[in-house]
């Protein structure tokens, strides 16, 4: 539809061209600023891996490994929802986009369980921290690590799903065509790389010194 | 417009990942010493990798894509390998 | 333009809607950098206001105007402002959005609300900072360093530390906003290799703010984070590291020194070709030099933390990639130089503030050789040779790069022309004030003043004198500008499309333009900088 074509481009392949652009460099912003975080991440570990080994035990492998389970999930029911305006399926963009929502919430359900145990078992950095044994100091940077990047992660997919409302309402408007499907594409890419940047942090904080 | 992807690709992407999920938290409850490490990032760098080549159609986009897309991942490898020279060399 | 014409011309984009409203709503990417001009002159003045406090202090050897820590705000505040909310976003969000989509032919930037939402991002950012800083104010230098400004600091470190991640988010937005631009709007012929420099210029800085300025926001939200919950990562007495906060810290604070003077670099090279009425000399490695530099500046962050602690081997490294990075600034100035060499030189203000640039800028770049090798930089870090050094960059050559920028489009933004004498005039103010506050600064360096001390042995006095009497001037120096500019407002807007004679397609619409820049995209056949010297501006 031409309406959606906005006065300063030529056309809609343009603008379309235009917006992923935009998007990818926004991507290569995030890949920097998770990158950043978990650069500072590895070399702490590196410092104390025995520290960071036993604080890392605390968390729980299963609610990590679920987590993983359902973004990736969230993953596929997104890239469907793209795949679906790029065939014109109004009803199942609709249907993947909340499949994609619910499975969103799921996370952040289980990331508020995961949470309170930790304000359960007095692990909170600088507010409410108590932990036995020579590492403490180490073990509370490992749960500023784990505070700061599952919370920055967190927060990525709330404004995640937040922008899926707004293309809930768009589909439901009939506005997202074969035509014209460029916002949902680039929310796309955001999805992904918010899955991304949790397939590292998976194994990188949950998984180490397991064995 | 862009390449529509067949759904089995996607649906045999998703499978890979939950199945390299399932392995990577396996290996981790054996103790390989430093190759832990490696293996969960060997590991995370593939799934990493399939999720952007397909989900974000990487594959399938223009050369300049590729190029924003290995930039990042270019930079990171600067900040961590630089600063990661120091701790090493100290 | 006349006025008496009876066709129906479109307006310009000043008059094209009237009301606070109109221009507080706009999308127009012209309007947006009239925004920004306002705001960041109005920033300018408050961080010059901290310095000229500063500089009174050291009039005089021992600490008598303010105390100690005052003092360290007043250093601390100034250079905040300065670094973050004037010279990083003055030519890009200033004469970038103005210019750009002109520039390459386009109607606007290629997401006009991602640019306004960064100029609200700016303003939120800025006067949060403001707040912070007038209430309690900030004493950690703008390197905020841990663990003093995580664990001892008793300042507003958080809500500074907020107010600059809200500020990154607007320099990130009008990146995107560049880059997308230029990849995907150019005008049809308009390609890579025929764009003017200007664009080469934001583009590559544009490329820098993507890849550096997510790394200062996450650490600010770790130094945050830390200052708030006391956790420890950057504090050695809780098993953290504080050299760990300066890796991160600089990885975007070094080419974000690149990012303030990228974009001179590209202004100076529109403002040599028109007023040597020649060519760019070496057009390909122009541009090669300046994605050079925004590539390699990302290597060198280390040598900001050769005496820090950091592993002396990777000093090494740090310190010869850091000679490396001068090559391409060298070679921009050799460029400019055979721009001029034959060329038609006429004086006007726009080339008076190149030549200043093209002198100081190589005096501050070779100063920095000094710097970048380890052995001298043993004895000059954290002197007043720094200071100098960086000063002669920043305001020698950023600064005069967006005042040659400013005057140089001024007759295309506003349709008038200012009063060249008083221009001239305060050029030459500028250029002698200068020198003389910086200058005594390398000699201080040297002799072993140390820099962020309120107080000094007295044999240093005579030099800190100078100095002050030299800001004093300055200072003078940048309110006449103020004064005249303004005072152009009141001609009528009859300047013309190009006044100047320059080539690039933003002299090919109206003086100022109207809201869409051009009525039907333009279609580009040739090299940029077709001038020639039989014809004087």
């Amino acid at each position: 539809m031409s309406s959606q074509l906005a006065h300063h481009f030529e056309d809609m392949s343009q603008q379309r061209e235009a917006s992923s652009l935009g998007m990818w460099a926004f991507i290569v912003t995030e890949v920097m600023f998770f990158g950043a975080v978990f650069t500072a991440y590895g070399i702490c570990r590196m410092m104390y891996p025995n520290a960071f080994g036993e604080a890392s035990n605390k968390l729980s492998v299963l609610l990590g490994a679920v987590n993983t389970g359902v973004l990736i999930c969230s993953s596929l029911t997104m890239a469907l929802a793209v795949r679906s305006a790029q065939l014109n399926k109004t009803k199942s963009i609709i249907g993947f986009l909340i499949a994609t929502m619910i499975l969103g919430g799921a996370f952040l359900g289980i990331k508020v369980l995961e949470y309170s145990h930790k304000i359960h078992e007095h692990l909170i950095p600088g507010l409410d921290f108590v932990y036995e044994g020579v590492h403490a100091p180490q073990a509370e940077i490992f749960f500023s690590f784990y505070f700061v990047m599952t919370g920055l992660h967190a927060l990525h997919m709330i404004i995640g799903i937040g922008i899926m409302v707004w293309l809930l309402v768009l589909a439901m408007r009939n506005r997202l065509t074969d035509q014209y499907y460029a916002p949902i594409e680039i929310t796309g890419l955001y999805w992904h790389l918010v899955d991304i940047v949790w397939i590292f942090l998976f194994p990188l904080i949950y998984l180490i010194g397991r064995a | 417009m862009s390449q529509v992807v067949p759904q089995k690709v996607y649906l045999l992407v998703f499978a890979t990942l939950m199945c390299l999920t399932l392995v990577t938290v396996d290996v981790a409850f054996y103790n390989f010493g430093i190759l832990n490490l490696w293996v969960a990032l060997a590991i995370a760098t593939f799934k990493a990798t399939i999720v952007v080549m397909y989900f974000m159609h990487v594959k399938y986009s223009s050369k300049l894509t590729w190029v924003f897309a290995i930039s990042g991942i270019f930079w990171l490898a600067i900040l961590f390998t630089l600063t990661m020279g120091d701790y090493l060399t100290r | 333009m006349k006025h008496n014409q009876t066709i129906a011309t479109p307006e310009d984009y000043i008059h094209a809607g009237y009301g606070v409203r109109s221009w507080l709503f706009t999308v127009d990417h012209k309007r947006i950098a009239i925004l920004y001009l306002l705001s960041i002159t109005l920033f300018f003045f408050v961080g010059g206001f901290f310095a000229l406090l500063l500089r009174l202090e050291l009039l005089t050897p021992q600490g008598d105007l303010v105390s100690a820590e005052t003092y360290n705000k007043l250093f601390t505040m100034h250079g905040v402002t300065m670094v973050f909310f004037f010279l990083i976003p003055s030519i890009p969000a200033v004469l970038g959005n103005f210019l750009v989509p002109m520039m390459v032919g386009a109607k606007d930037l290629a997401f006009p609300r991602l640019n306004l939402l960064s100029w609200y991002l700016y303003s939120v950012g800025g006067l949060f900072t403001l707040y912070a800083m007038v209430t309690g104010g900030i004493d950690t230098g703008w390197t905020f360093y841990t663990p003093y400004s995580s664990s001892y600091a008793l300042t507003n470190v958080v809500p500074v530390v907020i107010g600059l991640f809200i500020l990154g988010f607007s320099s990130i937005l009008t990146a995107l906003n560049f880059i997308a631009t230029i990849h995907r709007m150019r005008a049809p012929g308009l390609t890579w290799f025929r764009l003017p420099l200007f664009i080469w210029a934001m583009y590559a800085t544009s490329v820098i703010t993507v890849l550096g300025t997510p790394v200062i926001a996450i650490t600010l939200v770790l130094l945050g984070f830390e200052t708030a919950m006391g956790a420890g990562i950057f504090d050695p007495a809780l098993g953290g590291d504080p050299i760990l906060f300066q890796h991160l810290f600089w990885f975007y604070s070094h080419p974000a020194v690149y990012i303030m003077i990228l974009p001179s670099m590209g202004v100076i090279s529109e403002v040599v070709t028109c007023f040597a009425r020649k060519k760019i000399f070496g057009y390909h490695f122009m541009a090669f030099a300046i994605m050079g530099i925004a590539v390699l500046s990302f290597l060198v962050w280390g040598h900001h933390m050769f005496v820090s602690g950091q592993s002396i081997y990777v000093g090494m490294v740090f310190s010869a990639l850091s000679f490396l990075v001068a090559i391409p600034s060298a070679i921009k100035v050799f460029n400019w130089t055979a721009t001029m060499y034959k060329g038609s030189i006429s004086f006007h203000t726009p080339i008076l503030y190149a030549f200043g640039f093209i002198g100081l800028f190589t005096i501050g770049g070779l100063t920095g050789l000094f710097l970048a090798s380890l052995a001298t930089d043993v004895h000059l870090t954290d002197t007043y040779f720094i200071v100098a050094h960086f000063h002669y960059i920043m305001v020698g050559g950023a600064i005069m790069g967006y005042l040659a920028g400013l005057h140089f489009w001024w007759p295309k933004i506003t349709g008038r022309m200012y009063n060249e004498a008083w221009a001239k005039f305060s050029a030459l103010i500028l250029f002698v004030g200068f020198n003389l506050t910086f200058f005594p600064q390398f000699i201080l360096g040297h002799l072993g003043m140390p820099r962020r001390y309120y107080v000094y042995p007295d044999e240093f006095q005579v030099l800190n004198v100078m100095s002050t009497a030299g800001a004093t001037i300055l200072g003078l120096g940048y309110i006449i500008p103020m004064v005249y500019l303004i005072w152009s407002l009141r001609k009528p807007r009859d300047v013309g499309e190009n006044p100047w004679g320059a080539t690039g397609l933003e002299w090919k619409t109206p003086s100022p333009p109207t809201t869409h820049n051009f009525e039907s995209t333009p279609v580009v056949d040739g090299d940029p900088y077709q001038y020639s010297p039989e014809e004087r501006a």
